[in-house]
């Protein structure tokens, strides 16, 4: 697992105790200069993060300072006298990562190198799956090294135990630091680690993190921020970058090869040539973006597969004994018993180095440079050779996305998002959990709190505020003073007023809101009133998703048309519905959007010919055919097609701001166009363009200038339409329970609790109504207007292109659809579980469009 | 009177047996023949009863329904008002509520007869919250009570929240509503955290005769009347469909 058997190129002095000299030696193995950088800032004491791609070892970077001050009996935990006894003196090392399989197979990794040294250290796991005997146990007895998730620290530091576990504890290391602090699970392990800080005064923390776009971030986020101080921020050691990566987009052999698709996600038409791409590698990673289409690429694979080769799908829903096998599988490589290729979703799941791993293939569109280049790097395994990488795109738009995506990774350019301003239901949580643990005084926890560099700028009173919250509820209206949470006493700390609070805390913890599902059950076509029961599960959508259905309307699951008749307790009731165009399309729940710098390039690819001949010729002839139809959108502009179609006029709006933003901005504009007599329809978008969709002409009112485009557009929208349509949107509303279950407002969903009858629970929507009617300033709305903007509405981007294109709106009147909107007009109708029913609806629906663009 | 037909909206008479009674935009109906206004389920307190238990819910859950009330009496000056039963989300409601809804409260049932029907929430409600209680009372022909019996004819009731997805030209929308079939009418809840039930479910099974269930949905100033046919579930509920859910409005 550690990777590094190409002797580095001078010799390093490490100053190595003499057993890991011989153990690297062994191998053949020295340590590398970034390993050998990390020990020496460990005996600095000096925080650090490191940077480093796959495959440099990056894992035993980390641990190795740990097992060699372990390895010196004199540093090891003594012992000590409790009231209970005597007992070990608590863990050295902590390690958090963000998936507890990977905590499991770092433990399992770390165990080698420990056993073969015959070093005498313990490493253990805790997850949710450890067993309470062994969770209890670990309190009093604890590893010297402790492999865990944000959540168990969250529940340690709550323990009465925690000043025993963690008082002497020396580092704490962060993997896949990058991917952690993108989330409010990262919000959470931020107030965690100022908390360890205070707990372990010598407590020094490691980041461990592919390469970002701003790396000083990340290396402030792991130390403690003193107010009105300029940032402070851990050190940072860069591992070298390997040798530059091999990619390229996969073509057809041939002109006469498939066509590559105008719309879809899934790229069928390109397995037999991913299949002959497999059989070039020792052992092939086939990289796609969502959980349907890795079920998808794995079935397709295993039809055409006559090679017998041995391919495996590994995603987070399977179950963990046959992750384990895959793992296994991987881990012997390309050999007997090992794997030819896994299909699999995430990154994250393969955060170690598995065998001889020496291709990557993505199907699908890329999303974010940074992404990619962490992809390509799971090939990479020996640092001087290039890692190679096959991009499969799956439409003609994401053919430009892989072009432009290469580009970046030639370029070496970082597009991760910046690191999150912390949340305050978060906060609220972690303040009560807090008071869970011990009493605590509020001007200590403030500064603890402003110490953890996402709440950096929480102002005191921000933070009273929240204390309030957890205590009394913050309302205006002081009503709940008798039923606090936590109150202040005597010596002005604040305690847990009652058993049951913590008891609830405890059940409650985490960041990670489970979106209620129904099972969606087959019924017999409906004969007479009663629809009959007892067919089988197709599967499971959101709950959300079936309430914007009426009984009688079509849907796509599963490659089948589905009627929607009905919801009966936890499951929606659905038939089988024939015609060819599901009324309402659905989400690609969990797709993140196109990054703005992927776009922008993109963008530019668009507006530069000369630039098309990296291309391949049938996307060159796309854009050429739309240079001659129509026009190709110019940077810095907002392209508008109109055009009339089946009775219907439609727009199109080339806005390359990612399907959350064009959603939100679909919202607003059709309820303007509404407003403004334009008889909207219906829109629909993907990350590149927004349609939409309405009874009058829209071209004709456009050139009128009734509206014109700069009113339609017009920034004005983010104000109280925004407002009105928030206030009572469905995402709204979701993203406010979110928030409230987080914040501990209200309890989470627990299996079998569910049936808790109507008079037990109160709606969050009627909640919402409520307390935005009463307190608009409350800090549960303040929450949840802040995760709209970032989150689910992309409302900041949105607002920034609406700013730019402020005067740069085109309009192009044309008599049919343009070549280039074929792809937005393929999505009407489009389904949120693929199968193959729907290429063959694609294919036909597209081939009709087609023929009308080219006008052959 | 007067002030009652000045918010007369189209389509807001209700019949019962040979009574009319007017479904009103906020839940409330009124009986102008007899100047009763009958509101149902107010579940005063329901905010502090979820905080009484750990959960901090808004504490404005009572003021917002007695300013609601409020408007409604005003608007209508009736001569007596019935509260059809759960007014408090539980029994120790009336001793949690705040003095100054206590004073608004008192100040609405002055000069007027005032009547409480116990409901299952309430039935053992402690404390003076003035009015009359009982457990049902008949008006002429009318019979109130709070949980609707099987078999009565002249009934209305409240206890069921009902509400009612109905098809409208761009989908559907689902709102709080007045259920009725000429001879039995269940009330929407009024209270500000009372959730809606579809009338499409099990709990509504065999209290109307399915062809001439109308129902009125609150609305924003008016009530939408839609017949059985326009009722999203109607269809298939004998069997029972929908299971409880909250509502959205």
């Amino acid at each position: 697992m550690w990777g590094v058997s190409t002797p580095p190129p001078t010799p390093i002095d490490t100053d190595l105790p003499e057993r890991f000299v011989a153990w690297f030696a062994a191998r053949g193995w020295r340590p590398r200069p970034h390993q050998a950088t990390m020990l020496d800032k460990a005996r600095e004491r000096r925080p650090t993060l490191l940077i480093a791609p796959t495959g440099a070892g990056k894992t035993l970077a980390g641990f190795l300072p740990s097992l060699v001050e372990l390895a010196d009996p004199a540093k090891r935990p003594r012992m000590a006298i409790t009231g209970r006894g005597v007992r070990r003196k608590g863990i050295h090392t902590l390690y958090i990562s963000p998936l507890k399989a990977l905590a499991v197979d770092v433990a399992r990794n770390l165990e080698q190198p420990i056993a073969e040294m015959g070093l005498e250290i313990t490493v253990e796991t805790r997850t949710g799956d450890t067993p309470a005997h062994k969770r209890q146990r670990q309190k009093y007895d604890p590893p010297d090294i402790l492999m865990t998730t944000p959540e168990q620290v969250a529940l340690l530091l709550s323990s009465a135990e925690a000043p025993d576990l963690f008082g002497s504890l020396k580092r704490v290391v962060f993997d896949e630091l990058h991917s952690l602090v993108t989330s409010k699970r990262g919000d959470l392990l931020a107030l965690d680690l100022a908390r360890l800080r205070r707990l372990a005064p010598d407590l020094v923390a490691v980041g461990l993190s592919a390469t970002v776009k701003d790396p000083n971030e990340l290396a402030a986020w792991l130390v403690a921020q003193t107010p009105d101080a300029a940032r402070a921020e851990a050190d940072i050691v860069t591992a070298p970058a390997g040798a530059p990566p091999q990619v390229r987009i996969l073509e057809p052999a041939d002109p006469e090869g498939w066509r590559i698709p105008w719309a879809g996600h899934l790229a069928v038409h390109a397995m037999p040539a991913v299949l002959a791409a497999i059989e070039t590698a020792k052992t092939a990673i086939i990289f796609v973006n969502t959980r349907a289409q890795a079920e998808l690429v794995f079935q397709e694979l295993w039809r055409i597969n006559d090679k017998s080769l041995r391919i495996a799908l590994r995603h987070g829903s399977l179950d963990v004994a046959q992750r384990r096998r895959v793992e296994a599988a991987m881990a012997a490589g390309g050999g007997p018993n090992g794997l030819d290729a896994v299909v699999a979703t995430s990154t994250l799941d393969l955060g170690i180095d598995w065998g001889d791993v020496d291709l990557v293939i993505h199907v699908g569109a890329p999303k974010g440079a940074s992404r990619l280049a962490q992809r390509i790097g799971r090939a990479n395994h020996r640092l001087d050779e290039p890692s190679r990488a096959l991009l499969v795109p799956a439409n003609r738009f994401e053919v430009l996305e892989c072009e432009a995506a290469i580009e970046a990774n030639r370029a070496g350019a970082q597009d991760t998002p910046p690191i999150r301003s912390g949340a305050l239901d978060v906060l609220a949580q972690h303040v009560l959990g807090c008071a869970v643990a011990a009493p605590f005084d509020d001007d200590d926890l403030y500064a603890e709190v402003i110490s953890a560099f996402p709440y950096a700028k929480l102002t005191r009173a921000g933070f009273d505020r929240v204390v309030d919250f957890v205590a009394t509820g913050g309302y205006a209206l002081k009503a709940y003073e008798r039923y606090a949470k936590i109150r202040r006493t005597g010596d002005g700390t604040w305690r847990v007023a009652n058993p049951q609070v913590a008891q609830t805390w405890r059940l409650n913890v985490g960041t990670i809101v489970e979106m209620p599902m129904l099972k969606v059950r087959l019924v017999a076509k409906l004969s007479g009133p009663v629809a009959r029961m007892g067919g089988r599960i197709l599967g499971e959508m959101e709950e959300y998703f079936f309430e914007t259905l009426s009984p009688g309307d079509t849907f796509l699951f599963g490659g089948e048309v589905l009627r929607f008749v009905g919801i009966r307790e936890t499951e929606a009731l659905v038939a089988r519905a024939h015609g060819k165009d599901p009324r309402i399309p659905s989400y690609w729940g969990g797709k993140f959007p196109l990054s703005t710098h992927l776009a922008e390039r993109v963008r530019g690819l668009l507006a530069e010919p000369a630039a098309w001949g990296a291309l391949p010729a049938q996307v060159r002839e796309w854009l050429e055919l739309q240079r001659d139809f129509s026009r190709l959108p110019r940077p810095g502009e907002l392209m508008i097609e109109t055009f009339p179609r089946g009775g219907r006029w439609y727009m199109v709006a080339y806005a390359f701001e990612g399907r959350l933003a064009h959603q939100t901005l679909g919202m607003l504009l059709t309820r303007r166009m509404e407003r403004m007599g334009l008889r909207p329809l219906g829109f629909v978008c993907n990350d590149y363009a927004l349609g939409v969709w309405a009874a009058t002409d829209l071209g004709a009112a456009f050139s009128k200038r009734r509206p014109s485009l700069d009113e339609l557009f017009d920034e004005d929208m983010l104000g109280d339409d925004l407002e009105a349509w928030l206030d009572d949107s469905a995402l709204l509303k979701r993203t406010f329970r979110n928030c409230a279950i987080i914040a501990g407002l209200v309890e989470r969903r627990h299996p079998g609790k569910e049936k808790s009858g109507r008079q037990m629970t109160i709606s969050t929507d009627l909640v919402w109504d409520v307390l935005r009617s009463h307190q608009p300033d409350h800090v549960l709305i303040e929450a949840t207007r802040a995760d709209a903007a970032s989150g689910l509405l992309d409302i900041r981007r949105l607002a920034d292109m609406l700013a730019r294109v402020r005067l740069h709106l085109t309009h192009e009147r044309l008599s049919r659809i343009s070549p280039l909107a074929v792809p937005i007009m393929l999505e009407i109708g489009r389904e949120s579980v693929p199968g193959s029913a729907e290429e063959a609806m694609l294919r036909e629906a597209a081939d009709e469009l087609i023929a009308e663009a080219t006008g052959r | 009177m007067s002030a009652t037909l000045l918010l007369r909206t189209p389509g807001d008479t209700i019949r019962l047996l040979d009574e009319e009674l007017v479904a009103l935009p906020c839940g409330a109906a009124f009986w102008p023949a007899t100047r009763t206004l009958i509101v149902a389920d107010l579940h005063f307190e329901k905010g502090s009863s979820f905080a009484r238990r750990g959960a901090l819910m808004p504490p404005f859950d009572t003021g917002a329904t007695l300013a609601r009330l409020a408007a409604i009496v005003a608007a209508t000056g009736p001569t007596r008002v019935i509260s059809l039963g759960d007014a408090f989300h539980d029994d120790h409601g009336p001793v949690r509520m705040a003095d100054a809804d206590r004073e608004r409260l008192a100040d609405l049932q002055a000069g007027r007869e005032w009547i409480w029907i116990a409901g299952n929430h309430d039935a053992e409600a402690r404390g003076d919250v003035g009015g009359t209680r009982v457990e049902e009372i008949s008006i002429g022909a009318l019979t109130f009570r709070h949980e609707p019996r099987r078999g009565a004819i002249g009934e209305i009731a409240g206890h069921l929240h009902p509400a009612a997805r109905v098809r409208v030209a761009a989908g559907t929308v689902r709102r709080h509503c007045f259920a009725g079939d000429g001879r039995r009418l269940i009330l929407p809840a009024y209270g500000a955290y009372a959730g809606g039930l579809d009338v499409a479910s099990r709990a509504f099974a065999g209290l109307f005769e399915p062809n001439r269930l109308v129902v009125h949905l609150v609305g924003e100033g008016r009530v939408h009347r839609f017949p059985a046919p326009s009722i999203v579930g109607a269809r298939v509920s004998p069997g029972g469909t929908a299971r409880p859910r909250a509502s959205r409005s």
